[in-house]
């Protein structure tokens, strides 16, 4: 559970995470195996159709949420469930503890429920003088060592045998063998015992199928069963957006919970609880049942057009088991009880602000979360939104404030691009390419990859010199370079100004109005500022009259075509124009590979070795995976390397605010190429040649960092 | 269609370490439970762990499992138990079919039949609304189940209004099950039998 008061404080946390070893290690492996697992459980089946159906089955659970607890309060009590509505944490847990009471429940056993993490209920039930107990046997481990899951499926996953085995020496006064499989038994054993005293059972539910009052559990070990059957009480501690009209659409979420969360194809429990069930324990022989709905937030975040979102999830822990920055700093690192991407966004909603505020900036938003939730839920665009709304809630910093008072003044901010050179100047290298060191209070933890000097003369201060003339176009071109390419990389820009011009009868055009796309002002949870350029920025194209608007960064690429309609919304007058903006917006690989069809005639392919990194907001912010590899092993020997979709750790403003993790997730970057026993990297963003440029010449290592395009204006004939 | 089915069936529940055979009828699925029984040691606790350093408390469950091998069958009719009864006894097996609750420390073997199989996922779909059902597959070692192929559907969507029918119709206890107990929660290793059964036999009955 994250402690820190402040940013240094969790800075401090993150660098001890990450050197935990053993904790890297499992994370490591569990990531890649995890990738596999999902792909071959899922194998044969449309997922994509199945995510949509899902998102919209959940969204339509979630407008009708207090319609649907009526109904299933109607058909659950008329079976003889006592079924209660609880306004937040404390209420619920006070409901609990007073079923405990006038049952006279002493021993309370519990299956897993994420629901209850929530309400801290052991915690509460135990100051009553309840005895809890655990069944899960992940969460039994950590009860007993007193910690918070880090991880919502696999909850003890940062421990080691070595330390499961210490702490069931402390419970059976017995020395352990550190065997996996021995460890399960002695646990199977000692719960057992604990089953049989148990006047109560608490679980949570996966679904709360309205047509007929029934509650869903879904497990892999049986506890739960066990749970629900031995003792003479069971109480249910449910979300309320766990309510589902019909038992078909808790069998829709069912076909990919498994699979998504584990790589299963389906757990090996799965429990329909209809009603009190015959229960031999208990006065008539029947259960005594209770069903305690939680609110806590829930029916007014069902309320809200962008946030409710995040009640579609279906807690599979996916967003965590593909996040690059928790594969690296585990779950008491990156979230509060709830954990990986959307844990941040819930941490806000149902912990408060003060738990969320330093999470939400630990997102590199790399859109690894998104690409896999089984619910479709936009999770780094509302980890964004929290940003921005805690921010406006208590005040923005001084460093961002900055940032958007700059950024909203073109001139103003090119003319400060511009002269920051020269104030660069004096530390650079000798052939001006890299910041040599910069005085110490900018360079904190920075110098794990060298910086680079501003270009000479800009992008947009080049281009009248070097436009190529096209008498008769047949294509119209408006290039947008992006900071990056405009103010550090120009040569980018002309390398991709020189493939275009050898298209048939292409022009091209850099429209001198153009700004920064917006994308770093969101980052900093600037939403205003993002607003503005954006507006800005459709001033200074008129996509009518091109055919298309190509970029060479990923990540100018995908805000201006995915994250510029979320901005801009609400301006009705720019809708029409908005849309043939975003249609129009392109990548350089795809522009060259789909549209101008490039013939490999125009090239001398070289037998060089050439690796690739995928950068986020291509491959996933874009969904262009096949075009840049095609140029690649058209023009060169490419190979691929290991992990070529995972994250650089560039991240923009990411790798400055957390260089700790923006370094880590470099030098495992690196190491995946070095591998390949290539000589030059290449890529479609700025940013990550910027990153990954900067990170080798650091550690000494021969190969080149470049654009896709400038690695193939080299091979023009 | 049916032997697509039985094949898919069949391979998913042999993916997670299910053990699938066939057979023609019910006698066949006594003869295979007393076998596999008589087969086994006598308080095994395969998982239950006797033989591992449990805690004293936890030691004394032993004490509650009887010293002779155990059949649980709750859901037999008559004439069925009478056989499956017969066949043990020979072997010096004892069935019961109620007071699970006084065998919390583990029974050998628990025998019930599925109500439906879904082949997409190799699942046993058991209407658990008798508690003593409920306990024999989950505190038996060796959970042995007969699926008749006349209750084989494709997936869980195929069977959903015949699922939906039996929980609206009263069965207050469904439970989906397959493969055995299972868990990964430490190192991310898999172990069967964390609290249910460390096996489970599905005898495939071609009772059309």
């Amino acid at each position: 559970m994250l402690t820190a008061k402040n940013l240094k404080e969790y800075l401090n946390e993150i660098e001890d995470a990450l050197e935990n070893d053993f904790q890297r290690k499992t994370l490591d492996t569990f990531a890649v195996a995890y990738r596999t697992g999902r792909v071959n459980a899922f194998s044969g089946m449309d997922i994509q159709t199945l995510v949509k159906e899902i998102a919209g089955s959940k969204d339509a659970s979630i407008a009708r949420m207090d319609e649907l607890f009526k109904e299933f309060k109607k058909k659950a009590e008329a079976l003889g469930v006592h079924v209660h509505l609880a306004k937040d944490a404390q209420e619920a847990n006070e409901i609990i503890a007073d079923i405990a009471r006038k049952n006279s429940c002493q021993n309370i056993v519990k299956a897993k429920s994420m629901t209850a993490e929530e309400t801290h209920l052991n915690t509460h039930l135990e100051k009553e003088g309840l005895r809890v107990v655990e069944t899960d046997l992940g969460e039994w481990i950590i009860q007993l060592r007193n910690e918070p899951p880090s991880h919502m499926v696999l909850p003890a996953i940062h421990l080691s045998r070595y330390q499961v085995a210490d702490v069931f020496e402390q419970v059976t006064k017995k020395k352990q063998d550190t065997d996996v499989h021995k460890l399960v038994k002695v646990a199977r054993r000692e719960l057992r015992k604990e089953y049989v005293q148990a006047d109560m059972g608490v679980t949570g539910a996966n679904f709360a199928v309205a047509e007929t009052g029934s509650l869903g559990l879904v497990t892999n070990e049986g506890n739960a069963r066990l749970v629900t059957t031995l003792p003479r009480v069971h109480v249910a501690l449910v979300g309320l957006e766990k309510l589902t009209p019909t038992l078909k659409d808790a069998l829709r979420v069912l076909k990919a919970l498994p699979r998504n969360a584990t790589g299963q194809q389906i757990t090996s429990y799965v429990s329909w609880i209809t009603g009190p069930n015959e229960c031999d324990s208990a006065p008539d022989k029947k259960k005594i049942m209770h069903i305690v709905f939680l609110d806590n937030g829930r029916r007014k975040l069902s309320r809200d057009k962008n946030f409710s979102q995040i009640l579609r999830c279906i807690r599979c822990g996916a967003c965590a088991n593909v996040c690059p920055v928790y594969r690296l700093v585990g779950g008491h690192k990156y979230g509060y009880v709830y954990i990986g991407a959307v844990g941040l966004v819930m941490t806000y909603f149902f912990h408060g602000r003060d738990k969320a505020k330093l999470l939400v900036q630990n997102c590199v938003n790399c859109g690894a979360c998104k690409e896999v939730c089984a619910a479709g839920i936009d999770l780094p665009g509302l980890i964004k939104d929290i940003h921005a709304r805690i921010q406006d809630e208590d005040g923005h910093p001084p460093k961002s404030r900055l940032l958007s008072i700059v950024m909203k003044n073109r001139r103003l901010f090119h003319a400060l691009l511009k002269n920051m050179r020269f104030a660069q100047l004096p530390f650079a290298d000798r052939e001006a390419r890299y910041v040599r060191h910069l005085p110490s209070i900018f360079m904190k933890g920075q110098d794990f990859r060298k910086l680079p000097i501003l270009a000479r003369k800009p992008f947009r201060d080049q281009w009248k010199d070097i436009k190529p003339v096209v008498v008769r176009p047949e294509l119209k071109v408006a290039l947008f370079s992006g900071c990056a390419v405009d103010f550090i990389y120009p040569e980018q820009m002309i390398a991709a100004v020189k493939v275009i011009s050898r298209g048939r009868s292409i022009a091209q055009e850099h429209p001198d109005k153009q700004t920064c796309c917006g994308l770093p002002a969101l980052m900093m949870g600037e939403k205003k500022t993002a607003r503005e350029v954006a507006r800005q920025n459709l001033e200074a194209f008129d996509p009518d009259k091109v055919d298309y608007i190509v970029t060479l960064c990923a990540s100018c690429a995908s805000h201006l075509k995915h994250n510029y309609p979320k901005l801009l919304a609400d301006d009705r007058e720019l809708s029409q124009k908005l849309k043939a903006f975003t249609d129009k917006i392109m990548d350089f690989s795809s522009f060259v590979r789909d549209v101008m069809r490039v013939s490999p005639m125009l090239f001398d392919k070289s037998g060089q070795k050439v690796g690739y990194h995928s950068p986020c907001h291509l491959c996933r912010g874009l969904g262009v995976r096949e075009a840049p590899r095609l140029n690649l092993s058209m023009t060169y020997n490419y190979v691929p390397t290991d992990e070529e979709e995972v994250c650089c750790g560039f991240g923009g403003s990411y790798s400055l605010n957390f260089p700790a993790v923006s370094r880590t997730l470099l030098a495992k970057k690196m190491a995946n190429l070095a591998a390949g026993g290539i000589s030059a990297v290449a890529t479609d963003c700025p940013g990550c040649v910027m990153q990954i440029r900067g990170g080798m010449a650091k550690a000494g290592k021969d190969i080149q960092v470049k654009h896709v395009a400038e690695l193939m204006a080299e091979q023009l004939k | 269609m049916q032997n697509n089915l039985v094949e898919t069936f069949t391979q998913k529940a042999e993916a997670v370490s299910a053990v699938v055979k066939k057979i023609k009828n019910l006698q066949d699925a006594f003869d295979y439970t007393v076998s596999v029984c008589a087969d086994k040691e006598a308080c095994q606790m395969l998982m239950s762990g006797c033989d591992l350093a449990v805690s004293d408390s936890a030691g004394k469950l032993c004490e509650l499992k009887p010293g002779e091998k155990v059949i649980a069958a709750p859901a037999l009719d008559g004439k069925n138990m009478e056989q499956l009864k017969a066949l043990a006894e020979k072997q010096g097996i004892s069935v019961i079919h109620q007071g699970l609750r006084g065998y919390v420390a583990g029974i050998d073997i628990g025998l019930a039949i599925a109500d439906l199989g879904l082949a997409e996922t190799g699942t046993l779909v058991l209407i658990s609304s008798s508690e003593d059902l409920r306990l024999a597959t989950m505190l038996s070692e060796i959970k042995i189940m007969v699926l008749p192929l006349s209750r084989m559907r494709a997936g869980s969507y195929e069977a959903s209004d015949e699922l939906s029918a039996m929980i609206k119709n009263g069965s207050d206890y469904l439970s989906f099950i397959t493969g055995a107990s299972r868990t990964a929660d430490i190192e991310r290793v898999l172990a069967l039998g964390v609290h249910g059964p460390l096996e489970l036999h599905i005898l495939l009955w071609e009772d059309a």
